[in-house]
């Protein structure tokens, strides 16, 4: 198969846009459709400091990758969560960060979790018996506590995250799949701040397949942490993934339209807006007033100390 | 050597030479939308001929917990 632009050797295809391209051309594209998001969804502005979340995965350290040679001003943020796996996950996710960062020249934050709570991520978990005997919950209310936490203290505009089209598609069947119309309506490439203690968070590759960012990774000579976090076996994520790929397998382009016409039915007004929610700072997406934690300075949607001050409150 | 191997995180698999890569990833069971292929390292689309003797690693590409 002949790269499109050129004739060379083709390294990958995208049938859901009749489009095959070389080792040359595949990342250029990929990086010039980046900017077009960014600019057709309103993210953000070269003027913006930007703070990237980067795990030591193929798509947040492509997105810090991409966002560094479009010439954005982009710190990374690694969260050292202190999960091992048996193979030492959390260390080895953290050098690949810093090695990426390390040879472009750019500002890498490590957060170290485990010193700031005392416990590690599983350990946090099996304590608070939050998650149904796994760490996933606790985990991501940390991340996002942290990555929040981050962003307000560092004054950066904008936080980016690595989501890809197959994350977004697989959240949308899974609240497709249990209406849950509030995560519906929430659902967007961009979350508005709407707290003083929050920042806008976008996700750039919100329109690339899962695909498409692991061979931008590998022909970009990216070196990402391959192994799967040990505590992902059997989540559901992966499961409606596998699901969709069938789908995606007989009918090319199915989940980008699944994902894209959902986006214009919202737009078109099809879910709506929940009853309180004016879209303004000081209301939650789900129409409720926001306070401000008194332990952490985040919004929480109870009076008192938020959720992860709480649960941080109670191992103590 | 009329076969090729072809190797998946830890799973190694041999399929005959002369077929596409296509063919012999629906004939394995696994799902082309969700690996990437590579041949000494470069990257290759399904529709390429596997050629006798050679290994092809496959990359799989979903992640997320």
């Amino acid at each position: 198969m002949k790269c499109r632009k050129c004739s060379q050797k083709a390294v990958i295809n995208m049938r859901q846009h009749k489009l095959a391209l070389c080792n040359i051309h595949f990342p250029q594209w990929i990086v010039e459709q980046t900017q077009r998001f960014i600019a057709k969804y309103r993210m953000f502005s070269p003027d913006d400091r930007l703070l990237v979340a980067v795990s030591g995965g193929k798509d947040s350290l492509s997105l810090w990758d991409i966002l560094w040679q479009l010439g954005y001003q982009a710190d990374g943020v690694y969260i050292a969560l202190g999960i091992d796996g048996g193979f030492g996950y959390s260390q080895k996710s953290q050098e690949l960060c810093e090695k990426f960062a390390n040879q472009r020249g750019l500002k890498l934050i490590v957060v170290d979790a485990p010193q700031q709570i005392g416990l590690t991520i599983p350990e946090l978990a099996a304590v608070t018996q939050r998650g149904k005997n796994k760490p996933c919950s606790v985990c991501g209310l940390t991340k996002r506590h942290i990555l929040d936490q981050i962003a307000r203290e560092g004054q950066y505009d904008v936080l980016a995250t690595g989501h890809n089209l197959d994350d977004e598609a697989a959240v949308l069947f899974g609240n497709t799949l249990n209406w849950n119309v509030g995560y519906l309506y929430r659902q967007s490439p961009v979350l508005p701040a709407r707290h003083a203690g929050l920042v806008r968070k976008v996700k750039p590759l919100c329109r690339f397949y899962e695909r498409e960012m692991a061979a931008y990774a590998l022909v970009r000579g990216i070196e990402y942490i391959y192994e799967e976090c040990p505590h992902a076996a059997g989540s559901t994520t992966i499961y409606y993934k596998t699901l969709l790929n069938q789908l995606e397998a007989d009918r090319p382009g199915a989940k980008l339209s699944f994902y894209l016409a959902f986006l214009q039915a919202k737009e078109k007004g099809l879910f709506a807006q929940p009853l309180g929610d004016g879209g303004e700072e000081g209301i939650g997406a789900g129409g409720e007033e926001l306070h401000t934690c008194p332990g952490c300075g985040g919004p929480t949607t109870v009076e008192g100390l938020c959720a992860f001050c709480r649960m941080v409150e109670k191992v103590k | 050597m009329e076969t090729v191997k072809i190797v998946l995180r830890n799973q190694e698999y041999e399929v005959k030479a002369g077929t596409t890569l296509r063919d012999a990833l629906a004939r394995l069971g696994i799902n082309r939308e969700s690996v990437l292929a590579t041949r000494e390292g470069e990257l290759i689309t399904d529709d390429e001929i596997l050629r006798p003797g050679e290994t092809i690693r496959l990359v799989a590409v979903i992640s997320g917990g």
